[in-house]
């Protein structure tokens, strides 16, 4: 049913669009050029080895980091994402990979941390149908959202950071390693879910290690290597080929020789 | 997919998923209420369990100890520390600690002596700057951990210390100050009890108002689509909670009757359980107790949320103090020294506010001391020397941690955290 859907999709309107993104740390550029385009109803994921900038380009679009060159424009205009607050005002909304949750708290609570309804005395009934019906939209499988976090799955937690996230009507979302640390069902689950969020008209950028969760639900791959853009793929590309281009273990331009050969050391060291 | 089946044929929007059983009959509710206890959610069972096997032996031991007059005297002495006991809960909520409130007690004490009976000034102004000197106490130690990151076990310890000798600074040579006996403080801490009327219909109106909430929501749920409790079950509640809460009016009112002090530490108690399950800042208090780094990410400014709980334990320690004072009519060296720090602690605990923090309910307070104070009276009545009550308490509050501790590991091994 995925590879139905993912045919079907043609890429809405153009979300967010990166051009010439740089990053620099002192001395350190983080991120060099970055163009990156994500679409509404499309899943990109961005991939890349550890240090090649996934992390702090997914800090500059949740307004964490500001770039220190480079043009964002997100849905139609020039943005100056100064804080995560305007990011999230925007419509960019960020779910970490873990600390997003607060286990002793239900599910409704969690939903609507930091956001409740009518604070001086709480409306628990309209955040509870709310929660209901963020949940039913992804289909999510949550026994019931009055149980404390704690009782629920992996997965299942992912679904509650994921609806949280959607409790803002965004019209991006960022994943960060959204399959990490969960096992076989609960992934598959997360990437149900990832499905269900495109089918939202939502852009979505996900990042990861896990080639077979990207090629499972990502409309493109983007690959970083050391802060650079290096090639971009469509979900049928061969492990092998994404490996190369993630490592740049096996390139084949010339101009991209040089580089390799100044980092020599590094890729060498790597089984 | 199936999700949409089953909603079809089941309209409540809680009650689609079909793996879920739902306490909906009275039989399911005591089932559900049993499972909770064994996957270490308590409660306040244990506070209940050990009531009623002091009670039994204390009675058996002198039968003077369930009296009524014993009992009013007791509430009596609930009403001071509970008070501190309540600012515990606060603090605890969010993880952290404070060790000095029997100091910053009896520091609010001594000042209340000074301000009001050496000085001269107005009693309620001597109360107020009481109350936000101990504020002022809170705030240095939030400010200490918000801005230093010093920890608050430290802090407060050196704290205990520090308000202690101040107390001494304070009260001078004579080393106490005695309160004028018949001034309205006084009485209050003292005599005054509520007309045997006014209890009744306090009583009345407690049930009541949790009949009218609990319709309300109800009727707004079922709107809504969501299960509901039915009708003969808030009735059947409401009246539980009249009928227990009239039964314990009549029989204080053989006695002396209800104290107004007693009267006071419930209110503060109602006011502080609404403020920390129906509030916003509530949520923030028990998140940023959870799980501090996800409270920030949610947006929740955790230095003020600290803040409030820091400030709100000190300022009800002072009040404690204050209450203190007018009890034994007087402001001395002695006041908040001893066990008080302990048994507001204590209390705290034993009525089921976690030591680790995200998990608590202001009626802990309430229960926690019913209990030690029992015990403290108890041992009274018996003519035990402080050596064993201290020994006794002691042994209590270990108890208290120690199920407290299992319980924990138990809802963590259940998933309930």
């Amino acid at each position: 049913m995925p590879e139905s859907d993912r045919q079907d999709s043609a890429p809405g309107e153009r979300v967010l669009s990166l051009r010439g993104v740089s990053k620099h740390f002192g001395a350190v550029s983080a991120l060099t050029d970055v163009d990156l385009d994500v679409h509404a109803g499309e899943v990109v994921a961005l991939v890349g080895d550890n240090g090649a900038g996934k992390s702090t380009l997914v800090k500059v679009l949740a307004g964490v980091h500001q770039p220190s060159s480079g043009t964002i424009t997100f849905a139609g205009k020039e943005v100056v994402l100064a804080d995560p607050a305007t990011a999230l005002g925007l419509g960019i909304a960020t779910v970490f990979q873990d600390l997003a949750l607060c286990e002793n708290l239900d599910v409704v609570a969690n939903i609507f941390l930091g956001r409740e309804l009518n604070p001086p005395r709480l409306d628990e009934v309209s955040m509870e149908i709310r929660a209901w019906t963020l949940l039913n939209e992804l289909s999510a499988r949550i026994p019931s959202v009055r149980e404390p976090v704690a009782s629920l799955s992996g997965g299942q937690r992912q679904t509650v950071a994921i609806a949280r996230s959607l409790l803002t009507e965004p019209k991006l979302i960022l994943l960060d390693e959204p399959t990490a640390a969960l096992g076989v069902a609960q992934t598959a689950e997360v990437l149900d879910l990832i499905e269900r969020v495109r089918a939202r008209d939502l852009g979505v950028i996900m990042i990861s290690h896990n080639m077979e969760d990207v090629r499972a639900v990502a409309d493109r791959i983007v690959v970083l290597r050391l802060g650079r853009n290096n090639g971009e793929f469509g979900p049928d590309a061969s492990n092998q080929e994404l490996v190369a281009a993630i490592t740049g273990a096996d390139e084949n331009s010339v101009s991209r020789r040089a580089t390799r050969r100044r980092s020599q050391q590094a890729p060498e060291a790597r089984p | 997919m199936n999700q949409e089946t089953q909603q079809g044929s089941a309209p409540l929007l809680d009650r689609s998923d079909v793996r879920v059983k739902h306490a909906d009959t009275i039989g399911g509710t005591i089932g559900a209420f049993i499972d909770r206890v064994r996957s270490g959610d308590l409660g306040s069972l244990p506070v209940i369990v050990g009531l009623i096997i002091i009670c039994t032996v204390f009675q058996s031991l002198n039968p003077v100890f369930l009296a009524p007059n014993n009992l009013v005297n007791l509430l009596f002495d609930c009403s001071t520390v509970g008070v501190i006991s309540l600012g515990i809960v606060c603090i605890l909520m969010v993880g952290e600690i404070d060790l000095s409130v029997g100091s910053v007690s009896g520091f609010s004490s001594a000042l209340l002596g000074v301000l009001w009976v050496n000085s001269g000034w107005p009693v309620a102004v001597a109360i107020i700057v009481a109350l936000v000197l101990g504020a002022a106490i809170g705030a240095l130690y939030s400010f200490l951990f918000n801005r230093f990151g010093m920890p608050s076990f430290v802090s407060t310890l050196a704290g205990l210390l520090a308000w202690l000798g101040l107390q001494l600074y304070l009260l001078g040579s004579s080393g106490s100050i005695n309160l004028p006996y018949g001034s309205p403080l006084v009485n209050f801490g003292q005599t005054l009890v509520m007309p045997d009327a006014v209890s009744y219909a306090l009583a009345a109106i407690a049930g009541i108002v949790v009949f009218v909430t609990g319709y309300r929501t109800a009727a707004r749920r079922r709107v809504a689509g969501l299960s509901a409790s039915s009708l003969g079950r808030l009735l059947l509640q409401a009246a539980a909670v009249i009928v227990i809460l009239e039964f314990i009016v009549y029989y204080l009112n053989q006695g002396r009757g209800v104290p107004w002090m007693f009267g006071l530490f419930v209110a503060l108690c109602v006011i502080m359980n609404y403020a920390l399950t129906r509030t916003k800042w509530g949520r923030s208090m028990t998140a940023v107790g959870g799980n501090r780094e996800a409270a920030r990410r949610a947006g929740i400014n955790v230095r003020r949320i600290y803040l409030s709980a820091f400030v709100l334990c000190s300022t009800l320690a002072a009040a404690g103090g204050l209450l203190a004072a007018a009890r034994l009519a007087s402001a001395s060296q002695q006041a908040g020294t001893g066990d008080v720090n302990l048994n507001a602690i204590a209390a705290a605990v034993i009525g089921g506010t976690s030591l680790f923090g995200g998990r608590g309910s202001a009626y802990s307070a309430l229960l926690g001391i019913i209990v030690i104070q029992s015990i403290a009276s108890g041992l009274t009545l018996l003519d035990l020397s402080s050596s064993l009550r201290y020994m006794i308490t002691g042994a209590v509050l270990a108890i208290a941690v120690i199920v407290d501790s299992l319980a924990r590991r138990s809802r963590l091994s259940h998933g309930r955290a």
